[in-house]
């Protein structure tokens, strides 16, 4: 079954369409590339699907639940997670406080709990502490759990805002533009972390990115917008080699 | 990460622990004669608004929202607390009783308020949620300026004209007069109750800010919109600071309350006057810094007071000195330096010594 079934989704703003007839469908457990020249709409979509926006046209189904009009905080709890283009952290929080307020909704213990810490306070931060360190550890930033966010070097802050979305324990993973500003290096450790998040929580990942080395690398199907629009789709090799990509986006 | 916890713990047991080294201080002092007794009277002026300082860093620096009426909810903690005490003074005469329940009829009712404020504030952020909180301080101390408020056998009565309008029986007594507000409030206000409710807010902030609403709260003020995007409540969570913020003033408002013979809503005690000095004492004291607020509310309400000596040149030298504090704590060169003359170093050097 589809993880993730878009129908005709639409937006304007003012005059401009930006988002126009989108249709895309996502497999449980695959790894999905949005690309398309800048100013294409592809964030525009991500907002869409995590409710930033609320589309004029269209549907969105995730895992066979509708979540086209909820809210962006039900859509988070729905299943939706994502990074940010240009990276939204908690600065002035530790790397560990980072994680586990991602956790956030996973547990719960009242107002008063956590000022007299009762033995419910107790149990339950112990519990959100050892799962934010188990995710630190996956991420390699378990040094880093005392470490202010903001203090991060450039890789790891991206590092720690995907800690941070795979601890709402999502069904599907948005990553927006996630090596914008790495070198190859990096870029080639990134791609090796994004193919262990999606075989080790078994994720289904629909990314953003520019740098076509890692789209071709690890996406198994693209989408290619231009002009709000879904020019093409299918197979990474398929649309790379689609003449009017090669017009549109990458040159000849 | 055991680590971390430790830090928090003993930044917090320091904190604690200042204060009440200060009481014990001040109490030796006061037993042994050696106070004025003007400094005796700014004893719980200190506590009141250091109490402030707190609250309204909770809005501040852990919400990250700048609010200008923090005075405003002192001013309704301070009449509630006062009716309450004028309407029970008879039925309830053990004093720690009534005032305990004077102080958190208080909190209660700032608290309500702040809530009531909270709402149509939540989608302002910045210089505007500022305006918009300054003005509500104002309305709220300019309403209970025309507030008049007596009780016969009937019940309460209340006007907002003038004393003849509450329409009472002969055997009425009016206890909110106008702009002559509450008199002849019983002065249950000590130097130690106010120490108590310091260490009692905070408790509450500091506990607040590491638990997970305190996460929730110190996320929106990182980054709104993504701690939307992992689900946190922004309403709900802004909504819990505000109230919290104005529950402490409030109880701030009934020690104020409970201190002096008479309480008015005057501009000097309860206007936007008020509310910039103590959010003065929170910038200065560092902004998310609760310790710091204390030590800053502490130090710069006393200053003015004893300054008095200097007379019209008085505001003159407070000024001077905010702004020496403010370049202080700021310039690189200054920042060197302390870290060089830190206490930790000195400590670290001589126990280095030691050593060898």
């Amino acid at each position: 079954m589809a993880m993730l079934e878009v129908k005709n989704l639409g937006i304007s703003f003012g005059g401009l369409r930006a988002v126009n007839g989108f249709n895309i469908t996502i497999q449980e457990g695959e790894l999905y590339g949005l690309i398309g020249p800048n100013g294409a709409g592809k964030t525009t979509v991500f907002n869409l699907l995590t409710g930033v926006y609320k589309p004029d046209t269209g549907s969105i189904v995730l895992d066979g639940k509708d979540i086209t009009t909820l809210h962006a905080i039900d859509i988070s709890k729905a299943g939706i997670a994502r990074t940010f283009q240009n990276i939204r952290l908690f600065k002035n929080m530790t790397v560990l406080d980072n994680v586990k307020t991602g956790l956030h909704n996973k547990h719960e213990y009242s107002f008063l709990a956590g000022i007299f810490h009762t033995p419910a306070y107790q149990k339950v931060e112990k519990q959100m502490n050892e799962q934010a360190m188990e995710l630190l550890k996956v991420f390699e930033l378990d040094q880093h759990a005392d470490t202010l966010a903001a203090n991060l070097p450039y890789g790891e802050q991206r590092k720690l805002e995907i800690a941070r979305a795979m601890a709402t324990e999502p069904k599907l993973l948005l990553l927006d533009e996630p090596a914008a500003g790495m070198n190859p290096n990096e870029t080639q450790a990134l791609m090796d972390m994004i193919r262990f998040v999606q075989s080790h929580f078994h994720m289904t990942i629909l990314l953003i990115e520019h740098d076509m080395r890692l789209v071709s690398g690890i996406c198994e199907e693209l989408t290619v917008l231009n002009f709000g629009e879904v020019l093409a789709q299918g197979k990474t090799a398929d649309v790379l080699h689609n003449p009017q990509v090669i017009t549109a986006y990458l040159g000849e | 990460m055991g680590k971390k916890f430790d830090k928090t713990a003993k930044s917090n047991a320091i904190t604690y622990g200042m204060v009440v080294v200060a009481w014990l201080v001040m109490m030796a002092l006061q037993q042994a004669g050696m106070l004025s007794s003007s400094t005796v009277g700014l004893l719980v002026p200190v506590c009141i608004y250091s109490i402030m300082a707190v609250s309204l860093n909770l809005t501040v620096g852990i919400l990250g929202d700048l609010s200008l009426g923090q005075a405003g909810f002192m001013c309704v903690g301070a009449f509630a607390s006062a009716l309450f005490t004028n309407l029970v003074q008879d039925s309830i005469s053990f004093t720690p009783v009534r005032f305990t329940l004077a102080i958190l009829v208080g909190a209660l009712v700032a608290g309500v308020f702040g809530l009531l404020i909270g709402i149509p504030v939540l989608r302002l952020s910045g210089d505007y949620l500022a305006i918009v909180t300054l003005a509500f301080g104002e309305i709220i101390k300019n309403f209970l300026n025309i507030l008049y408020v007596g009780k016969d056998s009937h019940g309460l009565h209340f006007s907002i004209k003038d004393t003849m309008s509450l329409g009472m029986e002969p055997d009425g007594v009016v206890i909110i007069k106008g702009a002559q507000g509450i008199t002849g409030t019983s002065r249950d206000a000590t130097f130690t109750i106010g120490i108590i409710l310091l260490l009692i807010s905070l408790f509450i902030v500091l506990r607040l800010i590491q638990s997970r609403d305190g996460r929730a709260i110190r996320s929106i003020r990182d980054n709104r919109i993504a701690a939307e995007s992992i689900g946190i409540n922004i309403t709900k969570y802004k909504l819990l600071a505000l109230t919290v913020s104005a529950a402490i003033a409030g109880m701030a408002g009934a020690l104020y309350a409970h201190n002096y013979n008479s309480l008015a809503a005057t501009s000097a005690k309860f206007g936007y006057n008020m509310s910039i000095m103590i959010l003065v004492y929170v910038v200065l004291g560092g902004i998310g810094n609760i310790r710091g607020s204390v030590i800053a509310a502490t130090l710069l309400y006393v200053l003015p007071e004893k300054l008095r000596f200097l007379q019209s040149y008085r505001m003159l030298i407070y000024a001077i000195v905010l702004i020496v504090v403010m370049l202080f704590s700021w310039s690189p060169k200054a920042r060197d330096f302390r870290e060089r003359y830190s206490l930790k170093r000195l400590i670290h050097k001589n126990t280095a010594k030691e050593a060898e």
